[in-house]
């Protein structure tokens, strides 16, 4: 019991190490960065690098459903399914913020 | 038996020596060497990324000029809300990601030697070339329009001194004057900015100077996010503004430089202002290299960006054909984070990964009123195209909340793209 939550801790953590060492990012998410790339303060629309992996992915299908308003993310979210979202939500927890 | 073996590895060494011989990269030991030419939206962002997927590559960027001006918010500046130089960015943050940079014009490209050579002699071999040129003016496309008439009727769709050009004659035009837009039928770069530098230029009017009227001839019967501006037109420039399509007679034939006049196939229109949009073609260099086709533009494949007619050289931003993305910042930002990821597979001999990618297009119709379009896009029958059920215009019944909060996001767009690319 003890060794599988070791062992799926250490999982995790070389997950999130493939995941940040990785060079290839998944498929879409390199273009996020054309307006989610400057730190706080500079722009209106926040940096993804560094944000927790559940903020930018619930954000995301939110803005797909429309249970959460947009002015134009609502119209981006719905080019990628909701497993998509959520790598490209994960690859962007695991970069440096 | 000594002897023997002796021989059999300098066998093998000589042979090992052909083999690596081919590759001169690896048997110096130094990295592959990618040449990115064009120092805009598509060519710094993948000469800085080409360095961020593989430090190891050799990324040389070629640029005209060591200062870049950029296009997007240049209608700010000639409606005289925004101040030139802020538009004005340098590559110092480029060379300090180890690209080398190469401020001179590019001439020719070797396609045999793989080798590019610039205006001032220096000859630069590559591995794998990306070209970025951007647009040039096709000045046989438009009866009477060519360099000399730019001096009187600009086109200020190169941003630099075309734009100041326009913002000075717009300044010392009387009230009551008339300035004359033309929209060309062909592709243009960044189309949509066609109509918000209508809206902006009539902004000035308005404010400025009331009694004048801005007339847009258009070779077109529509045009992106059009529901979008002539809703806002008949509010915001009722008496400003007016736009004549092509079924209204719109299309510009020829022009008439001596006495500033838009010659259509039913009337002569005389402007105090004119400001001619004249079509467009791949910049000088993607027409020497080969890779621009009769259209004047490079139709790439869409995974790596490589072009259809020469192997070897890839075509982003405003010169690359690619099915449905649109020329504009944001898609050539796109497209260049792509094309290094790609680019680096296939000189470490691997397959590109099938991409995504977005494109967002805001516009203007006034300072505090934004507008914009979406699009995502994927590979699809050898092009990209759009990824069904996604993308589209804002709301044409959106409240002017969600105007003011378009147009604070379209500042927050170049701020970012610019910290992206230059900073």
């Amino acid at each position: 019991m003890k060794a599988t939550r070791v062992s799926a801790g250490v999982a995790a953590v070389l997950l999130m190490i493939g995941v940040a060492r990785g060079a290839e990012a998944p498929a879409g998410a390199s273009s996020c960065t054309g307006c989610h790339s400057a730190p706080s303060g500079v722009s209106a629309m926040r940096r993804l690098s560094g944000l927790p992996q559940a903020e930018i992915a619930d954000k995301m299908i939110a803005f797909k459903s429309s249970a959460a308003t947009a002015t134009i993310m609502d119209r981006i979210a719905k080019g990628f399914s909701d497993e998509e979202i959520r790598a490209i939500a994960a690859w962007y927890a695991a970069q440096k913020p | 038996m000594t002897c023997s073996r002796k021989s059999r590895r300098d066998v093998l060494k000589a042979a090992s020596a052909v083999a690596l011989f081919p590759l001169p990269a690896i048997a110096q030991g130094r990295g592959p060497r990618v040449v990115v030419i064009g120092g805009g939206f598509a060519g710094a962002t993948a000469a800085r990324f080409l360095k961020r997927v593989d430090a190891k590559i050799d990324v040389t960027l070629v640029s005209d000029n060591a200062t870049f001006i950029a296009c997007p918010f240049s209608n700010h500046v000639v409606a005289g809300l925004r101040d030139m130089e802020a538009q004005r960015f340098g590559y110092g943050k480029v060379a300090a990601d180890g690209v080398t940079l190469a401020f001179s014009a590019a001439q020719a490209v070797d396609t045999d030697k793989r080798s590019v050579r610039l205006a001032d002699g220096k000859a630069l071999p590559y591995d794998r070339l990306i070209l970025a040129p951007g647009i040039d003016i096709d000045w046989k496309g438009l009866r009477g329009y060519d360099e000399k008439a730019a001096a009187v009727m600009p086109h200020a769709w190169k941003a630099g001194e075309q734009t100041l050009l326009l913002r000075r004659q717009l300044e010392a035009m009387e009230d009551g004057g008339k300035v004359v837009m033309s929209s060309p039928a062909t592709l243009v770069r960044c189309p949509t900015a066609i109509y918000e530098r209508a809206s902006l230029i009539a902004y000035y009017l308005k404010t400025k100077k009331p009694r004048s009227k801005l007339l847009i001839l258009d070779a077109k019967d529509t045009f992106s996010q059009r529901r979008n501006f002539q809703n806002a037109w008949k509010e915001l420039y009722p008496t400003q503004l007016e736009w004549i399509s092509l079924s209204q007679g719109g299309n510009v034939s020829s022009v008439e430089v001596s006495t500033r006049t838009f010659v259509t196939d039913f009337d002569n229109f005389d402007a105090d202002v004119a400001n001619v949009i004249p079509p467009q073609k791949a910049g000088a260099i993607a027409q020497a290299a080969g890779v621009a086709d009769r259209t004047g533009w490079c139709p790439v494949e869409p995974i790596s960006f490589e072009s259809q007619l020469v192997p070897g050289i890839h075509v982003i931003g405003d010169a690359a054909m690619t099915g449905a993305m649109p020329k504009a910042a944001f898609a050539a930002n796109a497209q260049a984070k792509v094309c290094a990821v790609a680019v680096a597979a296939l000189l470490r001999g691997g397959k590109p990964a099938e991409p995504r990618l977005i494109n967002t297009c805001y516009s203007f119709v006034a300072p505090d009123y934004g507008i914009s379009f979406a699009e995502v896009f994927k590979p699809g029958n050898g092009m990209l195209v759009d990824v069904e059920g996604a993308g589209g215009s804002s709301a044409t019944d959106a409240p002017p909340e969600t105007r003011r909060l378009e147009a604070q996001y379209a500042e927050g767009w170049f701020k970012a793209i610019i910290t992206e690319v230059f900073g």
